[in-house]
């Protein structure tokens, strides 16, 4: 896997650490591409704060400008560098430590006769 | 570095290899202690889902049956969009361990990345809904 992954997933990260940025980025994916100006309607925060965080986050890719006037460019939302830091949380959403407990318990109660954990087995044989 | 390609893990139970292989690859066993129910077509390239009281589903296909050593499944990767095509391997394997077995279960594919999903990470080219609508509409016209 070639590192750059990893970096493509920390500045998803990081992007996603603000709460203004989460606000920019929940608007862009839920209303579609949106002018600095549009986003400063629909969000308390100011136009000024707004267009910082547009160009930090054109940076980074994770929405780029259209071309246009100044005043009237339109952000667009990119999702290729989410699913990147997508696969990053699968790997550790996954859990196996709660399955494979289950599965000890479902053999154990399998077993027939009273339920006895292997913990108590060995400590029989001790 | 830490985005982990591989998790693994070993438990010993204390039951024989062949009662561990019908918890994992039974209908029955799958729907006791992994979903809520279970149904699996115990052959490589078949199908199987488990499903929990809750409406979730998840989808499998078994790739390695060796009775009673080694069940191998792909899945789709939680969290990717439902179309994405990478699958995560898991495979458990089953080594008797005096009355017991040890098993071990493996998933592997979580770092796999598409060629160009690098280039595709910060190019500039913009996809998405949009273009897909415009595709779409451009698709109507022409009909």
């Amino acid at each position: 896997m070639p590192p750059d992954v990893e970096a493509v997933a920390e500045q998803v990260f990081i992007a996603l650490a603000d709460p203004s940025r989460r606000a920019i980025l929940a608007a862009l994916a839920s209303g579609g591409p949106a002018t600095a100006t549009d986003l400063a309607d629909r969000l308390p925060i100011t136009r000024q704060a707004i267009a910082k965080h547009l160009a930090l986050l054109a940076e980074v890719g994770l929405v780029t400008a259209e071309p246009g006037e100044r005043r009237r460019v339109r952000y667009r939302l990119r999702s290729a560098p989410m699913q990147v830091a997508q696969q990053f949380l699968a790997a550790l959403a996954r859990d196996w430590d709660s399955p494979l407990e289950a599965l000890k318990d479902h053999l154990d109660r399998d077993a027939g006769g009273p339920a006895t954990t292997p913990s108590r087995e060995r400590g029989h044989q001790a | 570095m830490g985005f982990p390609d591989r998790i693994e893990r070993t438990l010993e139970v204390a039951h024989p290899p062949s009662k561990v292989w019908a918890a994992l690859t039974t209908a029955e066993g799958l729907g006791s202690w992994f979903g809520d129910e279970a149904t699996i077509d115990l052959s490589p390239g078949g199908p199987a889902q488990l499903r929990w009281a809750g409406g979730a589903t998840v989808d499998l296909r078994v790739e390695r049956v060796e009775e009673p050593t080694v069940f191998g499944f792909t899945w789709h990767i939680h969290g990717l969009p439902e179309d994405d095509p990478r699958r995560t391997y898991v495979e458990f394997t089953l080594e008797p361990v005096g009355a017991g077995t040890r098993l071990t279960v493996v998933e592997t594919g979580f770092a796999q990345l598409p060629e160009d999903a690098y280039r595709k990470a910060y190019d500039s080219n913009t996809h998405g809904w949009a273009s897909e609508l415009g595709e779409l509409v451009e698709y109507l016209d022409a009909a």
